[in-house]
């Protein structure tokens, strides 16, 4: 059951960044990361209520896992789930109402967002607390990255600067509106696709 | 904006076309790229979404206004709509296994992946932030489904035209669906002009 000892930590940690990337490599969790990704400060948002639920709810079901029956492993999950996301609902409705309002129906959605059931389903039912915590925070990082990635591209072009700076005096209106979602997040795959078979026949040539 | 004012014919075609929920909305995009690789996948999953969207709202209805409410139980608005859309899900497999068996060879396989689908939990959000009467609501559910269906059954076709396309490697798979989609999304921004809504 506990696989831990042959991984180091930094592995649990950089799992979620880079090889197991929610957003770019598995393609999941993309609802919010196109619809909020319109201003910087609305991704920091998310990727904040995200944080919360994703690191709790991991640590949550590590640490019930030992008296979780696996037929009943996925309403438990939800439910799990379901409890954090309303905090982080209510919590945001309370501190901050305008980004409360700015995320609107996405930060209920986050229940059923892919990324938070998938971890808890893959790594934190079969892993201790200490490696899905390190795990949730790596998870986080990573989506906090794309989606903040795709909010300073999207901004930048579609705003013209980033909050209130201005810099371009004629902004593409497309990028913030949703098409440009589409587009920013294409091309983002396409580079790293680029990127990657580059890497490849480069070591094959050697 | 939706609300309870407009007309049920409005209400249908703003949740259909200009507030599509895959290209304006953002929402369910998941089933959007993982099933619309086959045309026989998204008609399936249409319909299925169709079902399961209606009978939710027809259900998350009177849960909020009649139980929730009255129990002062708001606060458990997210777990009580997830539950209950995952009762209806099991009770209707049960239901289409027995009775509709034509039914359930067409969308049965589609059935449990509707649990996790947002749209559905979406749409019961919705209706209540919008703030619409019961029948009203099923228009909306009618409306966001009937705008799901045609989202995906229409990428869905382009797709299978793409994969005999030649598509630059770098852009092969996933980022060419990411394209296409921006491009659909912009065809569907047209019609927020069109009714001005």
């Amino acid at each position: 059951m506990n696989n831990s000892n042959k991984r180091s930590w930094r592995d649990d940690f950089a799992f979620g960044i880079l090889k197991g990337n929610p957003v770019l490599v598995l393609m999941i969790g993309l609802c919010p990361t196109l619809a909020v990704s319109v201003t910087l400060f609305n991704a920091v948002g998310m990727s904040i209520a995200v944080a919360f639920v994703l690191i709790g709810s991991n640590l949550m079901v590590s640490a019930i896992r030992k008296f979780t029956p696996s037929e009943l492993r996925i309403p438990i999950f939800i439910i799990v789930i379901c409890t954090f996301v309303t905090i982080a609902d209510y919590l945001l409705k309370a501190y901050s109402p305008t980004l409360s309002q700015k995320l609107g129906v996405f930060v209920p959605l986050i229940v059923v967002n892919c990324i938070i059931i998938g971890r808890a389903e893959a790594f934190a039912y079969t892993n201790t607390v200490f490696s899905s915590l390190l795990d949730g925070i790596g998870g986080s990082i990573g989506f906090f990255l794309v989606i903040s990635v795709i909010a300073l591209i999207r901004e930048f072009f579609g705003n013209g600067g980033i909050g209130e700076k201005i810099i371009l005096n004629k902004p593409a209106l497309i990028m913030i509106l949703p098409p440009g979602g589409f587009i920013t997040i294409g091309t983002l795959m396409g580079l790293m696709n680029y990127w990657n078979r580059r890497k490849k026949t480069r070591m094959s040539t050697n | 904006m939706i609300e309870n004012g407009m007309s049920p014919f409005l209400i249908f075609l703003s949740a259909c076309l200009v507030n599509n929920i895959l290209l304006i909305r953002f929402i369910a995009l998941c089933s959007f790229f993982g099933l619309s690789t086959s045309l026989k996948d998204s008609i399936g999953m249409g319909i299925a979404v169709t079902f399961v969207a209606v009978m939710a709202a027809a259900v998350a209805y009177p849960v909020y206004y009649y139980l929730l409410i009255p129990l002062k139980l708001v606060v458990l608005r997210t777990m009580a709509f997830i539950l209950t859309i995952a009762t209806l899900v099991q009770l209707e497999e049960m239901f289409i296994k027995k009775y509709l068996p034509p039914l359930y060879r067409a969308m049965g396989i589609y059935l449990p992946l509707i649990t996790t689908n947002c749209a559905i939990l979406a749409i019961t959000f919705l209706i209540i932030d919008y703030q619409l009467n019961f029948f009203k609501s099923m228009v909306y559910a009618f409306g966001v489904s009937g705008g799901y269906c045609l989202a995906i059954i229409l990428f869905a076709t382009i797709r299978e035209r793409i994969l005999l396309a030649p598509v630059p490697k770098s852009l092969e798979g996933a980022p060419i669906a990411f394209f296409t989609a921006s491009l659909m999304s912009l065809a569907f921004l047209g019609f927020k002009g069109l009714f001005g809504l």
